[in-house]
């Protein structure tokens, strides 16, 4: 009956098979194109490691590309990223001489669609997640793996965690990441200085501050779950801090089971964190919680650097005063060494070898800072990926935040990103708010969510 | 009428090659009938009736629309009554909502039809008053709506001094009240809607039969539901049709506010959230659409059929 439709993208031009030839006689230059593309950078922010590139392989690869297309399904609907999208996109046709064809869908529908997407005709290159959602269609055989771009150019120019959530189950890389944003506590200073409140570092510290905040009438964390995925992120920090990294990895794997003691262990601490938490989070919408944070009524707020947004809108002052700080340490062996920051990026589907010297220089260049400062320098919620990213304009925050996903030893993708997306959804979601609702329920929630977990992933035997 | 009978009476008793001559309609007539009857049902058919069908065998397999489909008998529909929590919400629901519509949204709008009927001073004010939310569409019903409810920028808490952390009402978080109150959202469209369906009506009825009810000493209430309720019949089981239909494919403003989630599960919602999206659960998402339309067809087939019988009495 209720059938999701079938998307409506067109398959883009097809490649003639003299611009195929072509491509595949330029494939050894192919390699050294990644970092050349990156001396082409006009602003050559960070380029002296590449300098020493030959200027006539640059033509001869750009050459090789001229006159080929490679298409692009993006999902960057929203005019913000799109014009941002739009800059990098003509930058990589002027030094590759190659056509893109962009094909841009509404974010959410892009989304909703992926599966039938992917199966159809999709676009050569596509705007993707790094984690699970990603290792899934790589699984499946609906992705073009790249790990010779990433032996190429890419491994030097990103942190480990990077290529760590670029890779698939088969240990190849399938993924280029484009942007980032951690999830935090965030603030404002002004507040937190008037009221001499200190950032905590420990669970006591964290409960210190909150009761002083109430005394001072102040709600201490605000709180909003009308949708249901912004509580995934406070389970995520609560697991990650009471069990480690790969605890949550294995949890989201369903390697560990909901019902057992540690998982419950979450839930309690979370439990005793929640009368902290503004009540009536249920009924309302994460830009509301943003707001009452951004107003002063609220002291700090767990969320994604996007809040950013809400602080904006509430006013230029409340947006220049936040500030964050990282989850406190709850297990002493795993101290604050995680970080739940989700990654935006791109991916090669399977149609990709119709032209796959473009798609792949493509690949390359996203990688570089250059693409990525082209978003960074319209949007200051998100964060480059790449090294050698510019990083001049960075407002403190941004560099703060680069400084946190820079100290950890583990990225998390965020919980609807590290698990099977229905799982996540049609699971995890309802049962959260659930408990919130009746947070002694500890048991009886755990229960319900095992005994799902293994009726859904036993489809995967 | 009679005459074309005993034509085509006479014709049949000659010889089978003479019929076709004597038929009532030439060769063309059938062809057409054929093409206008054909490709609606065939239209129909692929449309709507293979999909439904489509369901029905996915509802026994288990397939996130990628790898090879499993047929895992009715272990789906076991999961969906035993360990999946939202389903039995969703259901009660459906039939709250239903009910809810029938015995309430229902009634008032059609009382809002028999009062702007008497042409009140300003009746044309209230009229469109009233219809304005019926050319919204749902999802923008449930924004509005979202913005009287929230807890603590909502209309409703300010004006009435409920937005301090300790006395809050949350109307759309608190799952013993929210689905009351999204019903409330959706029954200010439908209402509007009964009305002005209800009103069209009632200016149809004849004038004359109200003047004969005064005249026999009728009060108001009995002009209405001895002589003006019962002539508008048709119109009542247009109402009731679409009633129930409203309520069984609500979907909408509950998917805009929370997703069908906490309190306001549906089967609707129930169907989307496990089909629409990334890794499908698409054998268990049909399993439960299979549940809704029997459940539908539960409901409507009957009451279609007590109906038209009882039309076909009367006529």
């Amino acid at each position: 009956m209720a059938k999701s439709e079938t998307p409506n993208e067109s398959g883009g031009p097809r490649i003639t098979r003299r611009s195929l030839i072509k491509g595949a006689a330029a494939g050894g230059g192919l390699l050294v194109m990644p970092s050349l593309l990156a001396a082409c950078g006009d602003d050559a922010a960070d380029t002296t490691t590449t300098a020493a590139a030959g200027a006539t392989e640059t033509t001869e690869a750009a050459m090789a590309l001229a006159g080929t297309t490679v298409s692009v399904g993006s999902n960057a609907s929203d005019e913000l990223t799109k014009n941002a999208y739009g800059a990098m996109f003509s930058r990589f046709e002027e030094i590759s001489g190659a056509t893109l064809d962009i094909n841009t869908v509404d974010h959410n529908t892009f989304q909703e669609q992926i599966n039938t997407y992917l199966q159809g005709q999709p676009q050569e290159v596509f705007t993707w997640f790094a984690g699970y959602r990603m290792q899934f269609f790589a699984d499946k055989g609906l992705a073009t793996p790249i790990t010779d771009v990433w032996d190429a150019s890419l491994t030097s120019n990103y942190k480990p965690g990077f290529k760590q959530a670029s890779t698939g189950l088969d240990g190849e890389q399938y993924f280029v990441p484009f942007i980032t944003y951690p999830w935090a506590l965030f603030y404002r200073k002004s507040v937190w200085e008037e009221n001499g409140y200190t950032v905590p570092t420990t669970m006591d510290e964290w409960v210190a501050v909150c009761q002083a905040m109430e005394a001072d009438g102040m709600v201490p964390i605000a709180f909003g779950d009308l949708d249901g995925w912004p509580a995934m992120g406070t389970f995520d920090y609560f697991n990650m801090r009471v069990n480690g990294y790969q605890y949550h990895v294995d949890l989201m794997a369903h390697r560990e089971k909901w019902d057992d003691p540690r998982t419950k262990e979450v839930f309690a601490a979370w439990k005793d964190m929640l009368p902290y938490h503004q009540p009536g989070a249920l009924g309302r919408t994460w830009q509301e919680a943003a707001q009452t944070c951004a107003a002063g009524d609220a002291g700090m707020y767990l969320l994604g650097m996007f809040v950013g947004e809400q602080f904006q809108e509430y006013s230029q002052e409340a947006r220049d005063d936040l500030d964050f700080f990282a989850f406190p340490e709850i297990n002493p062996d795993f101290g604050q060494d995680s970080v739940d920051a989700p990654i935006d990026g791109f991916m090669l589907s399977k149609t990709a070898p119709d032209n796959i010297e473009g798609a792949k220089a493509l690949a390359a260049f996203i990688g570089t800072g250059e693409a990525q400062d082209y978003y960074t320098a319209a949007n200051s919620n998100w964060l480059a990926t790449a090294d050698d990213a510019d990083t001049s304009g960075y407002t403190s925050l941004q560099n703060k935040a680069l400084e946190l996903i820079g100290s950890v030893d583990n990225i998390a993708q965020f919980l609807d990103r590290d698990t099977r997306p229905d799982f996540a959804s049609t699971v995890v979601l309802p049962s959260i708010q659930d408990w919130l609702n009746d947070p002694e329920n500890i048991d009886g929630i755990t229960a319900s969510m095992e005994e799902q977990a293994e009726a859904i992933f036993a489809t995967d035997q | 009428m009679s005459a074309s009978t005993t034509e085509i009476a006479a014709s049949e008793k000659p010889a089978t090659k003479r019929k076709s001559r004597f038929s009532l309609h030439t060769r063309r007539d059938k062809v057409m009938l054929a093409l206008l009857l054909g490709i609606p049902a065939a239209i129909h058919i692929f449309f709507v009736w293979v999909p439904a069908l489509l369901s029905v065998v996915l509802s026994f397999a288990r397939w996130d629309g990628i790898s090879d489909i499993r047929w895992v008998g009715v272990q789906n529909y076991e999961q969906i009554a035993t360990i999946y929590p939202p389903f039995w919400p969703a259901v009660a629901h459906n039939f709250i909502w239903l009910g809810f519509f029938l015995l309430i949204a229902t009634p008032f709008g059609m009382f809002l039809a028999v009062q702007l009927d008497k042409e009140l001073a300003g009746s044309r004010f209230y009229q469109n008053a009233f219809y304005l939310p019926v050319v919204l569409s749902l999802a923008l019903v449930g924004f509005i709506w979202q913005l009287i409810y929230s807890p603590d920028e909502g209309l409703i808490n300010n004006l009435i001094g409920r937005t301090d952390p300790e006395n809050l009402i949350d109307w759309l978080g608190n799952p013993s009240i929210n689905l009351y109150m999204i019903l409330i959202a959706a029954s200010w469209r439908h209402v509007g809607y009964v009305m002005i369906l209800y009103l069209a009506g009632l200016k149809s009825v004849d004038p004359s039969l109200k003047e004969a009810a005064a005249i026999d000493g009728a009060t108001d209430r009995q002009t209405f539901f001895k002589v003006v309720f019962p002539v508008l019949r048709p119109i009542n089981l247009v109402i009731l049709v679409i009633t129930i239909i409203e309520s069984l494919r609500a979907f909408d403003i509950v998917y805009v506010t929370n997703g069908g989630t906490n309190g306001l599960e549906l089967l609707s919602t129930a169907v989307t959230n496990n089909i629409i999206g990334e890794a499908s659960r698409i054998g268990f998402g049909s399993a439960i659409a299979v549940i809704l339309l029997v459940l539908s067809l539960g409901i409507i087939i009957p009451y279609l059929f007590r109906t038209f019988r009882a039309e076909a009495k009367e006529a």
